[in-house]
């Protein structure tokens, strides 16, 4: 199997994971770790997920999407999920995933602004937002 | 009931399932599927495709093409000889799970189709069919 790797760009304190090919499951492991040791290296305080070019989500992807998110925490970083298709979107809750604690937005500007606004909350000393 | 098209595909490897996945795609565009319908029955492919291979061991799934009268449809029959499944009921309620995943593969995978059918011996296999009609 080629060791083909997700890209993953810095934007600020942000780490930027556009997902644009069909994910076989190693890829989506591989993810998790690379991303992982990504927000310690570049001290990251929170992770975009930008999904737009996902055709489906199923479990599998799901659950990855759900690790990310927690171990992210776990490091001080937040996770907003973007650009969720809405043929994704019915489909999932029809599978019965519903992603719990997993932020979303509609697109890149708008996860951007959802990651700005709690970590400025935190700056100011509310600890992390409600979920 | 009509076949307009019916072969088999194997699945063996994590790649096997992206290929049940563009299969199954492919199947529910030439049937004229709305985006939502494909993403559904795509979906369920890519779960029970995760199953025969995780749980049968591998194995194979039979693609169709059906047409019933107005009604166009594309199923699926994924059949392994794997260890098959001791309790059925139980595999079938959520969040029941032996593996590491979520546990919604059967359950969720039957929510997403119109039809769904189930046969399991242990230590023979297990066969799971699903349709989904437009």
């Amino acid at each position: 199997m080629t060791m083909e790797r997700i890209p993953i760009l810095k934007m600020g304190s942000f780490l930027l994971v556009t997902v644009q090919v069909d994910m076989h499951d190693r890829l989506a492991m591989t993810l998790q770790d690379d991303l992982t040791g990504r927000i310690v290296k570049d001290r990251a305080h929170g992770v975009l997920i930008d999904i737009s070019s996902l055709e489906i989500v199923d479990s599998f992807i799901g659950r990855m999407i759900g690790n990310i998110a927690s171990m992210a925490r776990v490091l001080d970083a937040e996770t907003v999920v973007v650009g969720m298709r809405p043929a994704v979107a019915i489909t999932l809750v029809e599978l019965g995933l519903s992603l719990p604690g997993v932020r979303t937005a509609l697109n890149v500007d708008k996860g951007v602004e959802m990651l700005k606004g709690s970590i400025e909350d935190r700056a100011r000393g509310n600890g992390h937002v409600a979920r | 009931m009509v076949t307009l098209r019916d072969e088999t595909f194997p699945i063996r490897s994590s790649d096997d399932i992206v290929k049940v996945r563009q299969i199954t795609r492919e199947w529910a565009l030439m049937q004229a599927f709305s985006l939502v319908d494909q993403t559904k029955i795509v979906t369920a492919a890519s779960e029970l495709a995760r199953n025969t291979l995780e749980h049968g061991r591998g194995g194979e799934v039979r693609v169709q093409a059906l047409q019933a009268g107005a009604r166009r449809g594309v199923r699926l029959t994924f059949v392994d000889q794997g260890p098959g499944i001791p309790d059925l009921d139980k595999a079938l309620r959520d969040g029941f799970t032996t593996g590491n995943g979520m546990g919604l593969g059967l359950s969720g995978s039957r929510r997403l189709v119109n039809d769904f059918d189930i046969h399991s011996e242990v230590d023979k296999g297990t066969t799971v069919m699903i349709a989904r009609w437009k």
